[in-house]
């Protein structure tokens, strides 16, 4: 364990260089970007002095690196606010929305995935199918699009844009972000629910299945307590895989629904050379997944013992 | 976009615009059209005053996390119009006239030759600090511009020689040459007047004169402000509250407003544009300014040295066309000059150049054929692209071979503008024709991004600065717009309208065409019905 | 040949129904020039002309044909979407079966070079790269192989580990046989029907990234035409009851929607069950 963990600092570090270095590369850097199509030779070069970008990426990297190690984030180059300021709000956004989508899609898709094993090849099952494919074939800010156009400009229920603030209860929190979760739900469900069934019906032709199969335990009970726990491993990560995405990959129902996350932040920063901010969003996108990795493996070591003991 | 300057639509047509405007509402108003509609349109458009109360709630295609209260950092319509929210300026232009005002300025005067520009200050401004206003602040917030400043504003006070104060109300400028539109120039966006202490400001604290008081800024995101009880002018600012929203994307924009979460929205996306009019309770506004969009040629690279090359190209394109798909009507044809007809001094007698594939054939034949590329990318204008790909096909037809060239949109305004020989760009225009020949056709300018230089042309642009007489003035103008149409580098298809929209309850008088939004001073002069 | 004929013919209707919507998409795929009645990129007309039977579907902003467009577009994207996928899997799942089967260090070097750039979100990137090369296609291709290997590694990987813990793969090991005869008689055999669910949405995946990467300006670059950018420039049109985005966007539907169906067929092929359960 205490490995893994180290292991992840050292994905961590390695994530940091190479951002840093890819930012770096980028054509074009944060004065420029700045006073764009405005740029003169001279207000260039007066804003790179007052940015400090006249110190070079290396040490500035350094001094970022040992910030970083002391719990200090450091200051955004664009407009010298405190990162860790910039980015507690927009970082509990998003975990919210995250949160909100995984409680609704996770039990939605275990449930659908299950149903559809046992049911398989039913009327059922390729309904839920085909309506999860669909669901999925479409573009993200597409299924935004439609959920908006029917349940916040047709029926009203809902408001077309999700922008909250802190002044907001936790029960409004949720009205307003209903409908990103939802577009989010759409989005994840197909992915983890194939899984789930793909996996068990995998294990429903094992000798240990049939046999159980033959001594008379309901189907049901069969999946349930048989197969599925033989079938997490790869239900658990393909799940770590869309906890993660409800994270890091939302940029988009963000841009829709103009919800103050972590990801436009991010994709902000990126477009203006903003290093420390990229960096910083960076860090805690490759945090959240390398735990949520972690974690998945745990849970499969838990669920097959033999892995616990490689060759 | 990248770059927005103050632009004026000054005095002539004034008229015409607010009619327009007119109209349109009132075609907004509904399919109806009754009268009854009409009155409410006459009513709300032109009522004299306002009404107080509300909050009022903008959602804007502008905003990054980069922005801050800095007013030399402001470049984006987000933090222009807050700017003109909780800031005021020396000038500003009247929005049912076009001309320049005074502002925090009472009076000022222009003397020996335009040299000496002497500068009355209004008495018993206060700050949102508490502070009243005097020269110091005024002299302070220049200086925040000038000297190491990266400020936009730092070249146009270049020609700044001195700045003194004569009393606690004056302040007197000493320019190194004349300057008639020295007024417009101290009026720009960024020169905002802030409190000052030992002869200096702050510049992130958000404090000015203006008619709403910070009370939340994030940036990229929102802003929040109250309505400052000690505002200089009682006409002005009649909501309790006013708040800014950034929403990037456009369909999001007009879900917000189609779901009454904003009150208006700026940038309508174009292309439904007209199903939005269509919409009970929302009210289309469109203003002719001076945005235009170019397609600057390198005219000290090869073939674009050639002025056959150019005028082949000219005569290559069906400007009514770019007007009518990549603006979808929303703007009018440009002249191949950068001064648009709401310009004080538009050569309206000039010919209109017209898509002419014979002419264009004739040149591209005395240059020896021409093959060119074209470098384009939506972040130049909306619809570059499409602009230049329709470019190509009339070219085709001429003979002329062009080449569409995607640039990627990231970094396309230090990689591809004034770097390839020829690509697409976006002018937010100038107040007057001084100020946008000097910044993008005098030769050797900084933005002269056709790098053109023609000698006749840069003698006028010195005589007409100086010159008082308007009729003289006009008529070097009028030579001036001439000279760059027939032999300048750039390839000027269009002038792009301002595109907004309102629910039916935001009142307003005459719409100022010098910015997006009621000149970016929405938040000052409009009211709830 | 026969077999494969029978095989065909012995499909539970979805699957045929499947099969027969990719055939279709592929034939027009591959004669897009012959079948589409205009050119990708010819400017026939005027802007949103109505459905008519000179335009079938009517014209697009700048006045080009959409039916045209959406025929080249199926070339284009399904041409894309395919060459991706299959790299994506190629990489994705040998190193993934190489890395669950010899375990060890080379697992472990495997597995935190894919850490790596799984954790850093596949957008961002894709930004980064597509910023710095610019959007040629094979940049657009390698950027998207990429990101999308390591998510088939993973599964892949998790897959896989589950066999070769299993006592006949140690058999396999143990009588000496050698790497790719073990990944490819032992694990792959076992894991097909997890790599073919996989395989199924992957296809959309690829479609539905480069359409995010359209919306933030780095996908398919026009005037080429693809699905996912009509769909994204079309897309405010919904918000007025114009089911003009509905149509490209139908069709990535349809062609995921068929290929998950014979995907599903394959999976219950391979998972040795018999019809009934």
């Amino acid at each position: 364990m205490a490995q893994r963990i180290a292991l992840g600092l050292l994905t961590l570090f390695v994530i940091s260089l190479l951002i840093a270095f890819g930012v770096e590369l980028l054509p074009g850097d944060l004065a420029q970007e700045i006073l764009g199509q405005g740029a003169t030779p001279e207000g260039l070069r007066v804003l790179r002095l007052q940015l400090g970008l006249d110190t070079p990426p290396h040490i500035r990297y350094l001094d970022w690196l040992g910030g970083m190690v002391t719990g200090d984030m450091g200051l955004s180059l664009a407009n010298k606010r405190p990162i860790a300021e910039l980015i507690g709000p927009r970082l509990s956004n998003t975990l919210f929305l995250g949160g909100f989508a995984a409680m609704i899609a996770i039990p939605i898709a275990l449930t659908l995935g299950i149903l559809a094993a046992l049911y398989r090849n039913s009327l059922y099952d390729r309904g839920v199918n085909i309506f999860t494919l669909t669901s999925i074939s479409f573009p993200e800010f597409f299924i935004a699009y439609i959920l908006i156009l029917f349940f916040a400009i047709k029926l009203g229920w809902f408001p077309g844009i999700s922008n909250i603030s802190s002044e907001l209860s936790f029960l409004d929190k949720l009205y307003r972000t209903l409908l990103p979760a939802a577009s989010l739900t759409l989005v994840v469900v197909a992915h983890m629910m194939r899984m789930t069934r793909a996996s068990i019906i995998n294990l429903l032709s094992s000798p240990y299945i049939e046999m159980a199969h033959l001594k008379g335990i309901k189907p049901l009970r069969i999946i349930t307590r048989h197969a599925l726990p033989n079938a997490l491993a790869p239900i658990i990560n393909v799940i770590a895989i869309n906890l993660a995405y409800l994270v890091v990959g939302v940029v988009i129902v963000e841009v829709v629904f103009v919800y103050p996350g972590l990801g436009q932040l991010l994709v902000d920063s990126v477009s203006k050379r903003d290093v420390p901010v990229v960096q910083a969003c960076s860090m805690i996108f490759a945090s959240v997944y390398i735990f949520l990795n972690l974690s998945a493996d745990v849970i499969s070591i838990v669920t097959n013992p033999r892995l616990l003991y490689p060759r | 976009m990248k770059k927005t300057q103050i632009n004026n639509k000054p005095l002539i047509l004034d008229r015409k615009v607010s009619r327009r405007n007119f109209l349109r509402g009132s075609a907004a108003l509904g399919i109806a059209g009754s009268t009854a509609g009409l009155l409410t349109m006459t009513g709300n458009a032109f009522a004299a005053g306002g009404k107080r109360g509300g909050r009022l709630r903008a959602g804007i295609a502008h905003g990054s996390t980069t922005d801050s209260l800095d007013p030399a950092t402001y470049e984006n319509n987000f933090t222009i119009q807050l700017n003109y929210g909780i800031q005021n300026h020396l000038g500003e232009v009247d929005a049912a006239t076009g001309a320049m005002v005074p502002e925090l300025a009472e009076s000022w005067e222009a003397t020996n030759g335009a040299q000496t520009w002497i500068f009355n200050l209004r008495q018993g401004v206060e700050f949102h600090n508490g502070k009243t206003m005097d020269a110091d602040d005024v002299i302070a917030s220049f200086q925040h511009h000038m000297g190491e400043s990266a400020s936009p504003a730092r070249s146009l006070l270049d020609q700044v020689s001195s700045m003194r104060k004569d009393g606690n109300n004056r302040v007197i400028f000493e320019l190194s040459g004349g300057n008639a539109d020295f007024n417009f120039v101290a009026s720009d966006y960024h020169i905002a007047i802030k409190p000052s202490k030992d002869g200096k400001i702050d510049p992130t604290d958000g404090i000015g004169t203006g008619g709403y008081v910070l009370k939340e800024f994030e940036p990229g995101v929102r802003f929040l402000a109250e309505r400052h009880a000690n505002f200089f002018k009682s006409d002005r600012a009649w909501f309790d509250e006013i708040e800014m929203i950034s929403i990037i994307d456009p369909a999001a924009r007009q879900n917000a407003l189609a779901t009454g979460e904003v009150d208006t929205i700026d940038r309508i996306d174009l292309k439904t544009a007209h199903l939005l009019a269509r919409q009970s309770g929302v009210n289309l506004e469109e203003v002719t300014g001076t945005k235009h969009y170019t397609f600057p040629m390198r005219t000290d690279t090869a073939p674009f040295d050639d002025n056959n090359v150019r005028l082949a190209l000219k005569y290559a394109l069906k400007r009514d066309e770019l007007v009518e798909k990549v603006l979808y009507g929303h703007g009018t044809v440009g002249n191949d000059h950068p001064i648009a007809p709401s310009n004080q001094y538009h050569a309206s007698t000039l010919p209109q150049r017209e898509y002419d594939p014979d002419k264009a054939r004739f040149y591209a034949e005395k240059a020896g054929g021409v093959k060119v590329q074209l470098s384009a990318a939506d972040a130049a204008f909306p619809g570059a692209v499409d602009a230049a790909v329709l470019y190509q096909e009339h070219a085709t037809a001429a003979g002329i071979e062009i080449e569409v060239v995607r640039e990627p949109n990231d970094g396309y305004w230090s990689n591809v503008w004034m770097n390839k020989p020829w690509g697409a760009c976006y002018w937010g225009g100038r107040p007057t024709e001084d100020w946008m020949f000097t910044t993008a056709y005098q030769g050797g300018a900084s933005w002269n991004d056709t790098f053109w230089k023609n000698d006749r042309f840069d003698e006028l642009l010195l005589l007409g600065r100086a010159e008082t007489n308007r009729d003289t003035r006009r008529a070097i103008y009028y030579e001036m717009q001439q000279i760059v149409s027939d032999d300048g580098g750039a390839v000027v298809p269009m002038f792009a309208n301002y595109v907004f929209a309102t629910t039916d309850k935001v009142g307003h008088s005459a719409m100022a065409g010098n910015w997006d939004m009621d000149g970016a001073k929405y938040f000052e002069r409009w009211w709830f019905v | 040949m026969q077999k494969t004929l029978k095989n065909l013919s012995s499909a539970p209707l979805s699957a045929k129904f499947g099969m027969v919507v990719i055939f279709i998409y592929l034939v027009v795929a591959i004669f897009a020039p012959l079948i589409a009645p205009y050119g990708e990129r010819e400017i026939l007309g005027k802007a949103y002309e109505l459905m008519s039977s000179e335009h079938l579907l009517g014209t697009d902003n700048l006045g080009r044909d959409m039916l045209s467009r959406l025929i080249y577009g199926a070339r284009n994207t399904i041409g894309l979407a395919l060459i991706i996928t299959a790299l994506a899997f190629l990489i994705g799942s040998l190193t993934g079966m190489t890395a669950a089967a010899l375990g060890g260090w080379i697992d472990q070097l495997l597995s935190r070079i894919v850490d790596i750039f799984m954790s850093i979100p596949a957008l961002i990137f894709a930004l980064l790269i597509l910023s710095i090369l610019g959007t040629a296609m094979p940049y657009l291709i390698g950027t998207i192989v990429i990101v999308d290997s390591t998510r088939v590694f993973r599964v892949v990987r998790a897959s896989a580990m589950n066999v070769a813990v299993m006592d006949y793969v140690e058999v396999a090991r143990l009588r000496g046989e050698k790497l790719p005869w073990i990944l490819r008689k032992e694990i792959l055999p076992n894991i097909t029907a997890p790599l073919l669910a996989e395989f199924g949405l992957r296809f959309c995946f690829v479609f539905l990234f480069i359409s995010a990467l359209s919306f933030l300006g780095l996908g398919i670059q026009p005037p080429t035409a693809d699905w996912g950018s009509m769909v994204r420039d079309n897309a405010t049109l919904i918000s007025y009851n114009d089911i003009t985005p509905l149509i490209p966007a139908g069709a990535i539907a349809l062609l995921t929607v068929a290929v998950n169906f014979v995907v599903d067929w394959m999976l219950h092929k391979s998972s040795g069950l018999k019809d009934v359960s």
